[in-house]
């Protein structure tokens, strides 16, 4: 089992190839690899509740955890209380912390 | 340490650069003994494509005379000993999956993209 | 490879163009605060972060001066993080894509940057803990 954590900066609206990420953890997952999703910059625009995320539910639905870089968040007025059930705010120092303990980080 | 090259990224000042600079980077490592690999995958598996010519360009007296030869430059990587894949659901997204591709890119399926990065011990996605 | 945590970065945007580059330089921050070994490889535009002559200017639809503004330049930001990581035992060595350098005319660089090639890259790499790659987007 491989540890991944995928950097999702693009969000899936606007972006095009908004699902490279979602469709990438769910290969992996299902290969019996650990993945985590940490949202930076306007990848956290996918995270408030109510927003048009169903390949993302359905991967946090099965386990996936999902951060949200505090400072994104903060940056656009997306309150904790408004982010969709399950996501996590966070610093950044989780992705160096992950880089610093060998797991394979994809920035996407 | 086996290192993949995630290449997605396609056309993006290739022009200017008259390369793209991730291929470009990937022929200088593996000149420099780097044990590299690349997967094309998003709009870059279109560099999988016969035919590419982005010649003639001229800007008032100015005549580019070194144009992008990406075709020539992903065959070039072919013969130094990387392996090229190219993800074959974006192929098929994108109307390619019947079109000859430069001879040795190798079609990879979405389903076993989780076994090809297994094998290697970085994946770096450009 | 040496004991101390190090960490290799692959940058790619010019400054001003993206969030990426606000994001990557915070990245650094915390690594420099953590005193780990730190190396970034700038590629394509990223040279132009450490570029000497960057310079401050007003606002004057905010009625700032240039000093009231006081713009942020990457230039000052990496400057204060390569002190910064020296300052907690560790250091942060900025090696700029020489070739890139030239085609922009950066060769004016702040202290503490180097040139260097791809090969500095891949051995940056091999002499890591870890590598992040952190692309740009067109």
């Amino acid at each position: 089992m491989t540890n991944y954590l995928l950097i999702e900066s693009r969000d899936g609206f606007d972006a095009r190839d908004g699902g490279f990420c979602c469709e990438l953890a769910g290969t992996l997952m299902r290969s019996g690899d650990r993945v985590a999703l940490f949202a930076v910059q306007n990848g956290v625009l996918t995270l408030r509740a109510g927003a048009q995320a169903p390949a993302l539910a359905a991967l946090m639905k099965d386990g996936m955890p999902v951060l949200a870089d505090n400072f994104s968040l903060r940056e656009r007025g997306i309150a904790a209380e408004r982010l969709a059930p399950g996501v996590q705010p966070s610093e950044l120092d989780s992705v160096i912390d992950r880089l610093a303990e060998g797991w394979r980080v994809i920035w996407h | 340490m086996k290192t993949l090259n995630i290449i997605a990224s396609a056309y993006r000042a290739t022009v200017e650069e008259q390369d793209d600079t991730i291929v470009w980077l990937t022929h200088a490592m593996k000149g420099a003994g780097a044990g590299i690999d690349v997967l094309l995958r998003g709009n870059a598996v279109n560099y999988a494509v016969r035919g590419q010519n982005a010649a003639g360009l001229a800007f008032g007296g100015w005549q580019q005379t070194q144009p992008p030869r990406i075709e020539h430059d992903v065959a070039g990587l072919l013969a130094k000993g990387v392996v090229v894949h190219v993800l074959a659901d974006d192929l098929q997204r994108r109307g390619l999956e019947s079109t000859p591709l430069i001879d040795g890119v190798q079609p990879l399926r979405g389903d076993a993209l989780a076994a090809l990065l297994a094998g290697y011990d970085r994946v770096w996605h450009w | 490879m040496d004991t101390k945590t190090t960490l290799t970065f692959a940058l790619m945007d010019a400054p001003y163009e993206s969030a990426r580059s606000t994001t990557a330089l915070r990245l650094l921050a915390i690594a420099a605060r953590r005193g780990f070994h730190v190396q970034v490889f700038a590629y394509e535009g990223a040279v132009m972060q450490t570029f000497a002559l960057q310079k401050a200017h007003p606002n004057t639809v905010h009625g700032r001066s240039a000093e009231e503004e006081n713009h942020f330049l990457p230039k000052d930001a990496i400057a204060a993080l390569i002190d910064d990581a020296a300052r907690h035992g560790g250091r942060i060595d900025w090696v700029n894509c020489g070739l890139c350098v030239d085609e922009r005319g950066a060769g004016e660089t702040i202290p503490g940057v180097r040139r260097g090639s791809p090969a500095d890259f891949w051995q940056m790499a091999e002499a890591s803990h870890n590598t992040l790659v952190i692309p740009t987007r067109d």
